[in-house]
């Protein structure tokens, strides 16, 4: 048997395939990349050859330019390119549009590489596909049994009896620009929320490129407009930085909202000023990670960034050999 | 069980006023009987429970999990109630969530084997937030920032009646008080206030304008006493039922014992509770050391005895006196106190005065002893009634002018709700004369008001050109000898500090004025503080 370490390993450039020479998500630039999904994280420009799926290729040309890599091959999902005998294919990971888990096979060895993922359902993304494997090298962003996220619909509930208590007010609801943005929109419009919902200019572009994915995001006006009186009990979607910027003094009274999976923990709230945390998470939670692993019974588990104890811990006490790779570079409080 | 763990949920990040008011509200308006009733005796601190000791709780959760995954959980977290919160392996369908009148039913009726057996249900069936509302009920630490008086003013919206009104009938009331909401939702008339020992509502001043108001006024209407610098209370004996009130209705008669042993009357006086060493009085600071405590001993009694000097009576043996003029009450009550054989209650004396010239110039040199510590005069018209509230005429308190330094500006945080985008959170500083010789500031207090919305804008602007470091929410500013922006910062008064590092605090610190024109370095020297404490201690 070959040992996985033959096939991929950690550098710090990233995830490495000897065999087939290319990283996986490398954190600089790189004569070939394979790119699970766009967060500017995972996907950074100036690559040779770049790898991923459509729509993270037109995210990264979006944000980075149309000359982002020196040349792009998009792969349809579970569509399998060949290359030195080593078989790359990708999976929904159910993370944002577009976002992948990199299947790599050589000499009846399957490594996966989760990418970002999250197991429950996103009206903007398929949902992740489990694939059995000897090898599953995941995430763990909220890999503490303290980040359960709650049901995301009982959160957009919370978000609208707060717009009705507060009619004179605003809601700003910081998110970020790619994927929550258009998974709160989409999670409103589903709660029966057909008013027009206010964008952060830095917004506008993915919204386009999401709505183009055949993704109905409904009538959004930009929060630029006339007198501030037109905000009283308006929705504004902005981006988290945006909260404490002067831009949002144009608001009355706002209420400062915040999703993502770090609102679990009540003192990120406060240190951050949100009045009211909305966990609302692109993530895979505590459970979600554990029922994984344990769905996909990998011969070993890998843990790529985040809290890699506590999940490498609780593998060991299920019989699952674990290692973690601290890899650096991935910003797990920038995203989500 | 739901409905009051988001309210708390709500309240536990929201810090505005008027936002609490409208969750309160909102709340008790939509939430059933008696639930309602037993989370609103929660949120004032009449109702709490120690049934759940950390240890327990620490040892239920580590029956259930593994204990090192725990730990990491609980270092992550920092807080016992929230991490057993989110941690605690739900088991849904293993039971009913309960409802917060069950839990306070099945509490009182308890041993402490059946609670412990009863909380491990609860938690099994609530959601996380349900978990944290209910482990924070249990182990006493609510801390939403929700006062008495925030309540109560909460239920006068509810049922659209004056605060005074809920006010009045409080304290006849009890946990889960169906009257109380029997009566705002009109479906009843108002419970009866009659009870012994209970609280009126306080009549309050308005701050005199004295361009405006000096010229409506006649002299000779009005009578003037010093605006003592103590707490304002309540001290009623009615049947054997003794109690002190604060202003707002708050019992702190535990606070204390050696004031309600001297309430040997019958009746119910308005006055103010300070420190008094044998019939003199003490500095505020002084009285600050008895309050808010939950226990006092002895040696904390010799120490800070305290005591009340009165200024009007509510009732005497039954008969409700605030429907007479203030200048019959005051006859009254100099004959009331005049019976007592206890040295802890005195009168407030009447100043007399001509004319309005003659009173200013007693407030800006008030005569040696006691005056000297009054925060300034009161003015009461002597045909007024004692009305709750906060009515315009009858009336007036003018205060002392401030004292006032010019600070520099050294720190500033970010607000919250309307002013979040905005640093309006300051520290500022004085200059004092290092080891070294050189010339740095040492931050003396912290003031976050003061200032127009338009001025709040333009020292933000400051605050952003002028950062030269982060922490978190707090900038700190660039603040030298050749550069920094300076206050004129207004305070009530000054007391030594061991908390502090300058050794001084400030009472009511506020911006006066911003003098973009001064330069940093001419600013006040922690020196000229010292002078000023020297000379309010000195009197």
């Amino acid at each position: 048997m070959i040992r996985p370490e033959s096939l991929l390993c950690p550098k710090p450039q990233g995830l490495y395939c000897a065999p087939g020479d290319f990283f996986i998500d490398p954190v600089v630039p790189v004569t070939r990349a394979v790119i699970t999904h766009g967060h500017a994280d995972h996907a950074r420009a100036g690559h040779g050859t770049v790898i991923a799926t459509r729509e993270t290729l037109a995210i990264m040309a979006e944000r980075y330019g149309e000359d982002f890599a020196g040349s792009t091959q998009a792969l349809a999902y579970g569509e399998p390119i060949v290359r030195d005998g080593v078989e790359v294919s990708l999976v929904p990971a159910g993370h944002v549009l577009g976002s992948a888990q990199a299947v790599v096979r050589w000499k009846g060895l399957t490594m996966v590489v989760s990418g970002d993922y999250k197991r429950r359902r996103d009206p903007t993304c398929p949902a992740f596909e489990p694939v059995s494997c000897d090898v599953f090298i995941s995430e763990a962003t909220f890999g503490l049994p303290v980040f359960r996220h709650p049901d995301d619909g009982q959160e957009i509930a919370r978000l609208l009896r707060s717009v009705a208590q507060f009619p004179e007010r605003s809601h700003i609801v910081g998110a970020y620009a790619l994927g929550k943005a258009q998974r709160v929109i989409r999670l409103l419009r589903e709660a029966g929320w057909d008013q027009p919902i206010h964008v952060h200019g830095a917004l506008e572009r993915l919204n386009q490129l999401y709505e183009a994915h055949g993704i109905e995001l409904g009538r959004l006006e930009p929060a630029t407009s006339t007198t501030r009186q037109d905000f009283a009990g308006a929705i504004v979607i902005a981006p988290p930085s945006a909260l404490a910027d002067r831009w949002s003094r144009r608001f009355p009274d706002p209420v400062a909202a915040f999703a993502s999976g770090w609102m679990q923990v009540r003192a990120r709230a406060r240190q951050r000023g949100i009045e009211l945390p909305l966990v609302i998470s692109d993530h895979a939670d505590w459970d979600e990670l554990t029922a994984t692993v344990d769905e996909i019974r990998p011969g070993e588990l890998w843990i790529t960034h985040g809290r890699e104890e506590a999940l490498a811990r609780w593998a060991e006490l299920h019989g699952i050999k674990a290692r973690a790779l601290a890899l650096v570079g991935y910003d797990d409080e920038a995203e989500d | 069980m739901r409905a009051f763990a988001e309210l708390l949920d709500r309240l536990s990040l929201t810090a505005s006023r008027n936002a609490k008011l409208t969750l309160v509200r909102d709340y008790l308006a939509g939430a059933p009987d008696p639930d309602r009733g037993w989370a609103l005796a929660a949120l004032t601190g009449d109702l709490s429970f120690t049934a759940a000791k950390p240890a327990f709780i620490r040892k239920a959760v580590e029956e259930r999990m593994d204990p090192t995954l725990f730990r990491w959980s609980y270092d992550y977290v920092g807080d016992l109630a929230e991490t057993v919160a989110l941690v605690w392996p739900s088991r849904p369908g293993a039971n009913r969530e309960p409802e917060l009148s069950e839990v306070v039913d099945a509490l009182r009726g308890a041993s402490r084997t059946e609670v412990q057996r009863l909380i491990e249900g609860w938690l099994d069936a609530l959601e996380t937030t349900g978990r944290w509302a209910l482990l924070k009920l249990m182990t006493g630490g609510l801390r939403v920032g929700v006062s008495s008086r925030l309540a109560k003013q909460a239920l006068a919206d509810m049922g659209g009646v004056e605060v005074a009104e809920v006010e009045e009938v409080w304290h006849a009331l009890h946990p889960p008080y169906e009257d109380l909401f029997a009566w705002l939702e009109g479906r009843s008339d108002r419970p009866c206030a009659n009870s012994p020992g209970r609280f009126r509502p306080v009549m309050l001043a308005q701050a005199i304008d004295e361009a405006v108001d000096f010229a409506k006024l006649d002299p000779a209407d009005y009578a003037a006493e010093w605006k003592w610098d103590g707490v304002r209370v309540q001290a009623v004996n009615e049947g054997g039922v003794r109690r002190l009130y604060t202003r707002n209705g708050d019992d702190i008669s535990r606070t204390f014992p050696d004031v309600l042993e001297a309430l040997e009357f019958d009746g119910a006086i308005d006055g103010e509770l300070l420190v008094m060493r044998d019939g003199e009085l003490a500095s505020f600071a002084d009285l600050q050391q008895r309050l808010n405590r939950k226990s006092v001993d002895a040696k904390l009694l010799m120490n800070f005895p305290a005591g009340i000097r009165a200024y009007d009576l509510l009732s005497e043996a039954g008969e409700d006196t605030r429907v007479l003029p203030f200048a019959e009450r005051r006859k009254r009550l100099e004959a009331f106190v005049g019976t007592l054989k206890t040295s802890r209650i005195d009168l407030s004396p009447i100043q007399a005065f001509e004319s309005w010239a003659q009173l200013a110039e007693l407030r800006s040199a008030p005569s040696p002893g006691d005056p000297q510590v009054a925060e300034g005069l009161m003015l009461k018209r002597w045909s007024s009634i004692y009305e709750a509230g906060r009515p315009k005429g009858p009336w007036f308190k003018w205060k002392r002018d401030p004292f006032l330094i010019d600070a520099v500006l050294m720190y500033a945080q970010r607000g919250h709700g309307k002013r979040s985008s905005f640093y309006s959170d300051y520290t500022f500083g004085v200059w004092t004369e290092g080891e070294d010789g050189a010339r740095a500031l040492t931050p003396v207090g912290k003031a976050y008001f003061g200032f127009t919305d338009e001025e709040l804008k333009q020292i933000d602007k400051f605050v952003r050109d002028n950062t030269i470091d982060r922490y978190g929410p707090v900038r700190a500013v660039r603040a030298d000898l050749h550069h920094g922006l300076v206050f004129e910062v207004a305070f009530e008064g000054l007391q030594r500090s061991t908390r502090h590092k300058s050794g001084v605090a400030m009472r009511f610190p506020r911006i006066s004025r911003i003098r973009w024109d001064k330069p940093a370095g001419e600013a006040d020297e922690l020196r000229s503080l010292e002078r000023m404490l020297e000379q309010m201690e000195g009197r």
